[in-house]
């Protein structure tokens, strides 16, 4: 069976609470990219990918994981994905190494091989002294990466990353960008959001604008600015974009 | 608030308006409607308790309500039972108080002298604790006043003063467990001194009304002749707030004086000191607790792992430890009745059951609510592969073993003595614990295990049937133990309690 030529592809997605979020919002996210996704504060971003990763029902649109469609076999989906949110979900009264063991269990990675990467992952993310403390003390960034192993010890084909280095010091982001970078070398997927727009520039392979729940623009750094029309930084770009799409939105408006 | 700022007034008014918006929201939930519905609702319930304590003084009052040995041996051991109560009470306020870090940092980094708060937040624990006690305590003393007389208004000024240094013993006993044990420890032992305060004294009574009298009825202690021969005289120190609950003023004013400045001795000590143990304990939240190494990864299936996982949470939660305790402490009264009884008729062991089956229901919602709405990892566990009903069985299963294990020594000695009755125990334990387990699941909504003391909040509907399904299978127990028709009233009650529970929950609104 050949590999899949897309990640993640999202066709006609839909989401609204108590209004729309996500408004016929369409994605492609190649396999083995390093996507990243931006928008203001609202725009949609976390929903989109709660929708991902099952944590949310979509109202209407379609999404496959690597071919695999999240509403007709959401486990065999959910068995290749990995969620990572700003909030570790982390067991306070669990130590990393029994974190890990209780998240290989839940994606039934073989014991022997799970316990091996665990170590090896702890010690990778600077965590291997601590593998045997309770994680109630841990600061946030230590919860951060032990989450992050978390996300790792199962060996998923696609990680999707929704504000991982907020409230992280200099040395733990450094860390975790260091663990993504290694792992799309060895083909995995990630997608991640981030309101840091210098880790999204220097990243990601091609990024994502989206606001208001759709996709305003998406390509490599330099699609986007000739997209723009201007050789300047991605925050520059961004804003612009998005000032460019609630313009086009309130001339609609008014029309 | 009009207060100087930073004053004590003002930090009262702070403290005030805090309290009164939770209370609010706790009540109301910001709907109007519901609020005066619960306030209807309480009201006739309130109304219930006042009829309930004239049926239960009935007799003393047709005698006159002589003041004598007997009467104040029975007011002041209820009382002391009651006082008991508080003492756990106000423990557990002022363990809490120790350990929320809320506004902590707040007030510790503004310029503000915070001695001033804590002050207020020590006198705002004493008034809880006293409003509470006068709230559950007033049905008796209404009924005293209207009937023997308004002397009897004096007890309220007892209970406020028996409220003050309640919380006075709670900040020593709370200041000396940091001291002794230091503040990782301090709050599991803090809660488990009040579980057994708040229960023991109640247990230990019953159990010595068990041994001496073989009898469940703890009041046939008080009535003893043996007790009221070795009691001292009327007059003794020893009955001082009694008689100042009946309005002697000498008493009342020896007892206020006494306990108020006990209280406020101890709020000016304290004061000073709550500052250092509230960070003492915030850093405990920090500090690292090491585990032994564990053993190999042990695999096994994705519901082994998820009934692995709530175990050792559940056998690391030092506070539902102390709740834990508290329901176990509660089946020490039956388990003794069923030692001193062995051998007698079937017949005796008939009011335990209802205990056990009751004890089992609580037991089962607290932990089922721990288990299936407290999940700290909603997300990873959501986001594996994984079906939701899988994981709620898994989940299930984790509690069940848990009753299964507390429950089944007790149901095994029962057996020992009439296999018939254990049987039928054994069966609505079973009933029960499934019925609080089923509430739990219809009403199951994901929150942070911390919020564990807040579940009645969220949702009172499922505190209430739960209580109420366990109390109706308590009672079909019972009669069907007594091989009563009647049982058929309470089953049908406690399977109607379910259906509205069923029906008003969101599960069952989605179906």
């Amino acid at each position: 069976m050949s590999q899949p030529q897309y990640a993640l592809e999202i066709d006609g997605l839909e989401k609204r609470f108590d209004r729309p979020v996500v408004a016929d919002m369409a994605l492609r996210v190649r396999a083995g990219e390093f996507y990243a996704l931006l928008g203001p504060n609202g725009a949609g971003k976390t929903t989109i990918l709660r929708m991902v990763a099952g944590l949310l029902k979509p109202d209407a649109g379609r999404i496959a994981i690597y071919g695999i469609d999240t509403a007709t076999d959401p486990i065999g989906a959910k068995s290749i994905v990995a969620w990572v949110s700003d909030e570790p979900m982390v067991y306070d009264r669990l130590t990393p190494l029994e974190y890990l063991e209780f998240v290989a269990g839940l994606w039934r990675v073989d014991p022997g091989l799970a316990e091996a990467r665990s170590h090896e992952l702890l010690d990778w993310l600077g965590l291997g002294p601590h593998a045997n403390q309770r994680c109630g003390g841990f600061s946030k960034g230590m919860l951060q990466k032990v989450a992050l192993a978390g996300a790792l010890v199962h060996d998923p084909r696609l990680i999707i990353l929704d504000e991982p280095l907020t409230g992280l010091d200099a040395g733990s982001a450094r860390q975790v960008k260091d663990v993504l970078k290694e792992k799309v070398a060895s083909g995995v997927t990630v997608i991640m959001t981030t309101h840091i727009l210098e880790v999204a520039e220097r990243m990601a392979e091609r990024i994502g604008v989206i606001n208001h729940g759709h996709l305003v623009a998406e390509g490599t750094l330099a699609e986007l600015r000739a997209q723009v029309g201007h050789e300047s930084t991605l925050e520059e770009i961004f804003l612009d974009l998005v000032a460019q799409e609630e313009a086009e939105r309130a001339s609609a408006a008014a029309a | 608030m009009s207060a100087v700022p930073t004053s004590l007034a003002w930090f009262a008014a702070h403290e005030f308006r805090l309290a009164w918006r939770d209370w609010l929201a706790m009540t109301t939930g910001g709907k109007r409607v519901r609020g005066i519905v619960l306030f209807l609702v309480l009201g006739v319930f309130y109304a219930g308790l006042h009829l309930l304590a004239f049926a239960l003084m009935r007799r003393w009052l047709a005698a006159g309500a002589p003041l004598d040995k007997e009467t104040l041996v029975t007011v002041t051991s209820t009382g002391f039972l009651f006082w008991t109560v508080m003492l756990s009470q106000a423990l557990e306020s002022v363990t809490r108080a120790y350990y929320a870090r809320s506004d902590l940092d707040l007030i510790l980094s503004s310029p503000a002298a915070s001695s001033r708060l804590f002050a207020v937040r020590t006198a705002n624990i004493g008034l809880g604790t006293m409003l509470l006690a006068c709230l559950l305590a007033s049905p008796a003393i209404n009924v005293l006043i209207l009937l023997q007389g308004p002397h009897w208004l004096a007890a309220y000024g007892v209970l406020a003063a028996l409220g003050a240094l309640s919380a006075a013993i709670s900040v020593l006993v709370c200041i000396g467990l940091f001291g002794i044990v230091g503040p990782r420890r301090t709050r599991l032992i803090a809660q488990i001194v009040a579980g057994i305060v708040g229960a023991g004294f109640v247990i230990g009574i019953q159990a010595v009304a068990i041994l001496s009298f073989g009898s469940m009825d703890r009041m046939q202690v008080f009535h003893a002749p043996e007790l009221l021969a070795a009691a001292p005289g009327l007059d003794s120190w020893v009955w001082v707030a009694t008689r100042a609950a009946m309005g002697n003023p000498l008493d009342l004013l020896i007892v206020v004086l006494v306990c108020g400045l006990a209280f406020t001795a101890v709020a000016a000590m304290s004061s000073q000191s709550f500052a250092r143990h509230a960070i003492a304990a915030a850093g405990v939240s920090q500090s690292i607790v090491e585990q032994r190494p564990s053993r190999a990864f042990a695999g096994g299936s994705q519901r082994q792992a998820l009934r692995i996982k709530e175990w050792k949470l559940l056998a690391r939660d030092p506070w539902l430890l102390s709740q834990t305790l508290m329901q176990i402490l509660y089946l020490v009264p039956p388990a003794l009745f069923l030692w001193v009884s062995y051998g007698q008729s079937a017949g005796t062991y008939v009011v335990i059951i209802p205990v056990i089956v009751m004890a089992a229901g609580q037991l089962a919602g607290g932990l089922s609510w721990l288990a299936i709405s407290g999940e700290d990892a909603h997300d990873l566990v959501v986001t594996a592969p994984i079906s939701p009903r899988t994981v709620l069985v898994a989940k299930v299963e984790a509690v069940l073993t848990v009753i299964a294990i507390l429950f089944t020594p007790i149901l095994a000695w029962l057996s020992f003595a009439s296999w018939e009755l254990a049987l039928i125990t054994a069966a609505f334990v079973a009933v029960s614990t499934g019925s609080a387990t089923a509430i739990q699941l219809w009403f199951r909504v994901p929150m942070r295990r911390a919020m564990f003391r807040r579940r009645q909040v969220s949702s009172r509907a499922a505190t209430i049937s739960e209580a109420l399904s366990s109390v109706m299978w308590a009672g079909t127990a019972v009669l069907v133990a007594g091989e009563q028709w009647l049982a058929l009233l309470p089953g049908i009650l406690a399977v109607v309690v379910l259906v509205v529970a069923w029906s008003i929950s969101p599960k069952g609104k989605r179906t």
